[in-house]
C-alpha cells in the first residue's frame, strides 16, 4: 500500500507494508540514514525523530500511523536550537563513536525547544531513554547546559 | 597517483620501531595484541614481507586539490585513534586541520602491522593505537613535509632550509609561497629523505595541544558520519541470520515456504552459522525470519545455564589449581603459620558488549573477481584471508574498507570473521548476484555470543603478629578467551594471560604471592570485552586488599602508599588522584569515598568515587580519576575515553549481567541487558600525570578501577562487601 510522508518537508509516497517501522521507511526506502537503529524496542533512542516536534522512536511507529505528520530527521532539522546544538556538540566534543549521537541531538533539541534552560532532572527525564554506550552522558549534559547559556545570550 | 605523495617509512625507522616494540611488549598485557603475536595462519599473507610494500598504499596522500588523507592503520570505533594519528602527521607535516581527513586502511601489513604485535598483522586492540603509531606516522608526515620541501626548493631555485611548512602552505623568505596541494604532484618524484628529523617535544604544538578538538565530531552531530549501517551500493540486498539458540548446535533441517511468501524477500539460504534470509530491505528479512521454520541439532550444543556453571566455577575455587601464574616466596607455608587468615570469594557474570550499532557487514564481489568488504574490520588482515578463503579468491584480490563503527569494546575482534564470515559467506550462497550486507538485530547481537567470561575468584590473605600482610593467594576460575583459536598459542604453561592479568602482576610489596588459575570447558563463546582480564582482576584484588585494610583498620590509601614504595608510577598516580579528591578531608555528611589504582595496557590508572547510601543502593555523585598514560597526544581524548571508561565499567558493576537458562541467553535487548543511563553517570573530573615517555593506552584503562573504588565506598558507608556482581543483585531494601 502507498503511504504518504512529509519527511524534512518533501511528501512522498512509499509502497510499503502497513507495519513497517517508519525507521526502515525512512532508513531502507528514503535512503536517509542519519536515523540510527539501535535495539527495535524504543530501548535505546538512536531512532529518534521528531515527529510533529515531539521527539519519537521511529522504530515504534508503524507508517500506516505516521501519515499526516510532519516527520523530521537529523538530515532535516534545522533552526537556531539545532544550529546551536550540532555546534556546541563539536566544540565540545560530545560524540565518541557518534551512532547514538543522531538521536541524542534529536532529543537535546526536542528539550531545548520546549525547556530554554533544562535543569539536570529535565535534562534526566528527557534522555534517560537515549542509550549511549561509549557513556559520553557528561558532554551530553555539559552540551545540553552551554547550548542553553548560548541561546540565551 | 603522481598528483599523490606517499612517503614510507625509511627500513631504518622500521627496525627502530620494531625495537622499540620488542623493547614494549612484555610490559604490555591485552590479550589481542599477546596473541597476535603468535601469529594466526595466513593472516600477514597478503603481503610477503621481502615484497616491496604497495606504493600506493600509504600513510598520507595529498592531492591538488590541497587535501591531505591520512591512512589509518588503527580502527576506530569511538575511542578517537583517527583524530590521535591525524594529530602526529599534522604536527610533523604542517598542515592545516581544515584540510585534513582520515581514512581506515587496510590490506598491506608491511605498512599497517601493529608494531606492539611485532608487526605481525594490522590489528587495533590492547590499546596500543598511540604506541604503535607514535614513531610511524610521525615519521610519515616528517618525511612529506621533507618531500614538499625538496619540491618547492627546486621549483623556486632556493636552499630547502629557507623554506617552511606551515598551515598548509609552503613558504620562504623572499616570499614565494604554495599550497601543499601546488607541490604535491612535484613532490611525488622527489626522492624519498634517507632520514627525517622529528620535532623537539619543546615545539610541539599538535601533541598535547589542549584547544584541539576532534576533527570529526561535527559529522557525528549531524547524521553524515557514515557507519557500516550505512553502506549504499547499487542492488545492495539486505540479509538477517537465524543462529542456533543454543552455542554450538547446526542446523539439521529448514522450511523456507513461508519466508519466502513475504513480501521484499528474495532468498533464504543455508550458511555455516545457520540460515540467512535475504530482501530489498531490513523489514522485509525480519518479518521473513519469522516465518522460517528451522529444526537445529543440539547434539553438541552447551545446555548449562549460568547458574550451574558458575556453582560448578566456585567448586573449582576450592580446590587446587590446575596452573600457576605467579609465585613468590612461599604462600601455603606463609598462610599455615600467619597470626590470621582472611578469606573471600568474588563472582563475575558473562557480560556482552551490546556496542549501539548493532554487528553487521557488507560483501560485494565485483565482475573482474575481486571481493570487497566493508565492515569494523578490527583485525582487517585476517578478515581478509577469512572472506577470500569463503569466495574462493585470493587474499590480494580481497580490499577490505574498514569502517568508523558504532562501538566496539572488543566485539569486532573475532578469529574466526563472524559477522564478516556470514556477510561473504551469504554473498556466496546467492551466488554473488548482489551485493550483501549482513545486519545483526539486537537480540542477534546480545545472544550471538563472544562474552565477557564468567569467573570466580577466591582468596586468602594472612596476616602477622603485628597484622602485616605477609601472604596472598588468588585463585581464579574460568574460561579461556583464547583457547580453541588460532591464538591459543599464547597460553603458557597452562595460563592464558587474559585470565589473570591484573591478578598476577600486582604491585604490592607482599613477601609470599601466589595467583593460580583453573580453566574451565563451557562452550559460551567468549572473548575480549573493554580492559579485558582486568574487568574482574581489578575489582576482585582491589576490593578484597580494602577488606584487609579494613579488618586491619588502616586508612584505604596510607596503606596501599606502603604497599606501592617500589612501584613509584601506581604511587604518583593514586596520590594525584587522592590529592585532587581531597581524601584527607573528611567527605561531607552522608558522603562516603573509596578508592582503587590498576595498571592496564601500560597506563595506571586511579580512581575515587564518593558516594551516597539510600535505601540500600548507591548512587555516585563524583569520580575522580588519576591516570598516567605517557605522552597526553591529545589531552582531550585522554579525559573523553576516563569519562566514558568510568561511565561503562560503573554500569557494568552496577547492573549488567548476561545469564543462561538449559544453554540459551535470557537477556535480548536493553530493557533487560542495562547498561549505564545518563541519570546514573556521576560528575568525572580526570587529571593526567605529566610524563614524557612513549604514549601507551587510553581506550580501555578507565574502565577497571571504577568498580572496586564503588564498591569500596559502599563499605565506607557501612554497606556490605558486594562480591557478587552485579550489584543491582544484592542491592535496595
Amino acid at each position: 500500500m502507498a503511504y504518504n510522508l512529509n519527511i524534512n518537508g518533501e511528501q512522498k509516497s512509499f509502497d510499503v507494508d502497513d507495519d513497517m517501522p517508519l525507521l526502515w521507511v525512512i532508513r531502507d526506502v528514503a535512503g536517509l540514514t542519519g536515523t540510527k537503529f539501535g535495539c527495535g524496542l524504543a530501548q535505546c533512542g538512536a531512532c529518534t525523530v521528531h515527529v510533529d516536534g515531539v521527539p519519537t522512536r521511529s522504530c515504534q511507529l508503524q507508517v500506516s500511523d505516521a501519515e499526516g505528520s510532519t516527520i523530521t530527521t537529523i538530515e532535516g532539522v534545522t533552526g537556531k536550537v539545532a544550529e546551536t546544538v550540532q555546534k556546541v556538540w563539536a566544540d565540545l566534543d560530545v560524540p565518541q563513536c557518534g551512532y547514538c549521537q543522531s538521536g541524542q541531538v534529536m532529543a537535546a533539541v526536542a528539550l531545548l525547544s520546549e525547556t530554554p534552560k533544562p535543569t539536570d532532572e529535565d535534562i534526566n527525564d528527557a534522555l534517560s531513554g537515549n542509550l549511549c554506550r561509549c557513556a559520553t552522558y557528561q558532554r551530553i549534559r555539559a552540551g545540553i547546559h552551554e547550548a542553553a547559556k548560548r541561546l540565551e545570550a | 597517483m603522481l598528483n599523490k605523495i606517499i612517503p614510507e617509512l625509511n627500513p631504518a625507522a622500521i627496525a627502530t620501531s620494531r625495537r622499540g616494540f620488542l623493547l614494549g611488549a612484555s610490559a604490555v598485557a591485552g590479550g589481542l595484541m599477546v596473541g597476535m603475536r603468535a601469529g594466526p595462519a595466513g593472516a600477514a599473507s597478503n603481503t610477503a614481507a621481502d615484497e616491496p610494500a604497495n606504493p600506493l598504499a600509504g600513510y598520507i596522500h595529498i592531492a591538488p586539490d590541497n587535501s591531505v588523507t591520512i591512512l589509518s592503520s588503527q580502527f576506530d570505533m569511538g575511542q578517537g585513534p583517527y583524530h590521535g594519528l591525524a594529530t602526529l602527521v599534522v604536527e610533523e607535516l604542517g598542515a592545516d586541520w581544515s584540510q585534513v581527513d582520515v581514512k581506515g586502511a587496510a590490506g598491506n601489513t608491511r605498512l599497517y602491522g601493529n608494531i606492539m604485535w611485532g608487526g605481525a598483522v594490522q590489528g587495533t586492540g590492547g590499546s596500543t593505537s598511540m604506541a604503535t603509531s607514535f614513531d610511524r606516522y610521525r615519521q610519515a608526515g616528517a618525511t612529506a613535509r621533507e618531500m614538499l620541501i625538496a619540491a618547492a626548493a627546486e621549483t623556486w631555485s632556493v636552499a630547502a632550509s629557507e623554506i617552511t611548512a606551515a598551515g598548509g602552505k609552503l613558504t620562504d623568505t623572499s616570499g614565494n609561497s604554495a599550497t601543499f596541494g601546488d607541490m604535491a604532484g612535484k613532490a611525488a618524484t622527489m626522492p624519498l629523505p634517507e632520514e627525517v628529523k622529528l620535532k623537539d617535544a619543546a615545539d610541539w604544538a599538535q601533541i598535547g595541544n589542549e584547544s584541539l578538538r576532534r576533527f570529526d565530531s561535527a559529522a557525528k552531530a549531524n547524521g553524515t558520519h557514515d557507519f557500516t549501517i550505512d553502506v549504499k551500493l547499487d542492488g545492495l540486498l539486505t540479509a538477517v541470520v537465524a543462529h542456533p539458540p543454543k552455542f554450538g548446535a547446526k542446523v539439521k533441517s529448514f522450511d523456507a515456504a513461508e519466508a519466502l511468501k513475504v513480501r521484499g524477500v528474495t532468498d533464504v539460504v543455508e550458511i555455516p552459522r545457520g540460515v540467512a534470509v535475504v530482501g530489498e530491505h531490513m523489514w522485509a528479512v525480519i518479518k521473513g525470519r519469522e516465518a522460517l521454520t528451522i529444526e537445529w541439532d543440539e547434539a553438541q550444543a552447551e545446555t548449562r545455564g549460568s547458574a550451574e556453571i558458575m556453582a560448578e566455577y566456585k567448586a573449582k575455587a576450592g580446590e587446587p589449581q590446575q596452573a600457576t601464574a605467579r609465585t613468590e616466596g612461599d604462600t601455603a607455608s606463609a598462610l599455615s603459620s600467619v597470626a590470621r587468615v582472611i578469606e573471600a570469594t568474588y563472582e563475575f557474570p558473562y557480560l556482552a558488549h551490546a556496542a549501539m550499532e548493532p554487528l553487521n557487514a557488507v560483501a560485494r564481489k565485483n565482475a573482474d573477481g575481486t571481493l570487497e568488504v566493508w565492515g569494523g574490520h578490527q583485525i582487517p588482515d585476517v578478515y581478509q584471508g577469512i572472506s577470500a578463503k569463503i569466495a574462493g579468491v585470493k587474499p590480494e584480490q580481497v580490499t577490505m574498507h574498514v569502517m568508523k563503527t558504532g562501538g566496539g569494546f572488543g566485539r569486532r575482534a573475532v578469529a574466526d570473521g563472524d559477522v564478516v564470515a556470514e556477510a561473504v559467506s551469504v554473498a556466496s550462497a546467492i551466488g554473488f548476484k548482489a551485493p550483501v550486507k549482513v545486519q545483526w538485530t539486537r537480540e542477534d547481537d546480545m545472544r550471538g555470543g563472544r562474552y565477557r567470561p564468567a569467573y570466580v575468584h577466591s582468596f586468602k590473605a594472612g596476616l602477622d603478629q603485628d597484622n602485616k600482610l605477609v601472604a596472598w593467594h588468588n585463585h581464579i576460575v574460568g574460561q579461556s578467551i583464547v583457547a580453541g583459536t588460532p591464538f591459543e598459542g599464547l597460553i603458557k604453561d597452562g595460563v592464558d594471560g587474559t585470565s589473570v592479568e591484573g591478578a598476577s602482576n600486582i604491585p604490592y610489596g607482599i613477601q609470599n604471592i601466589n595467583v593460580g588459575l583453573t580453566t574451565s570447558d563451557v562452550k559460551v563463546p567468549v572473548l575480549w570485552w573493554r580492559a579485558v582480564g582486568s574487568t574482574h582482576t581489578a575489582y576482585a584484588v582491589e576490593s578484597f586488599l580494602d577488606e584487609i585494610i579494613a579488618e586491619i583498620g588502616a586508612d584505604p590509601y596510607t596503606y596501599r602508599m606502603e604497599l606501592l614504595k617500589d612501584h613509584p608510577r601506581h604511587a604518583a598516580v593514586l596520590k594525584l588522584a587522592a590529592d585532587k579528591a581531597g581524601w584527607t578531608t573528611p567527605a561531607t555528611e552522608g558522603r562516603f569515598r573509596g578508592l582503587a589504582v590498576h595498571e592496564s595496557f601500560s597506563s595506571v590508572v586511579a580512581h575515587i568515587a564518593e558516594i551516597s547510601m539510600e535505601n540500600g543502593t548507591p548512587t555516585v555523585h563524583k569520580v575522580t580519576v588519576a591516570v598516567d598514560c605517557g605522552i597526553a597526544v591529545n589531552p582531550d581524548t585522554v579525559r573523553a575515553q576516563m569519562e566514558g571508561g568510568t561511565g561503562f565499567g560503573l554500569g557494568s558493576i552496577l547492573a549488567e549481567e548476561l545469564t543462561l537458562v538449559n544453554g540459551e541467553v535470557e537477556q535480548g535487548n536493553y530493557d533487560t541487558y542495562t547498561p549505564l543511563r545518563i541519570d546514573a553517570m556521576p560528575e568525572v573530573e580526570v587529571h593526567i600525570v605529566p610524563s614524557t615517555n612513549k604514549p601507551t593506552g587510553v581506550g580501555e584503562p578507565g574502565v577497571p578501577s571504577i568498580g572496586p573504588a564503588v564498591a569500596n565506598a559502599i563499605a565506607a558507608a557501612g554497606g556490605r562487601r558486594i562480591r557478587v556482581l552485579p550489584m543491582s543483585k544484592s542491592m535496595g531494601t
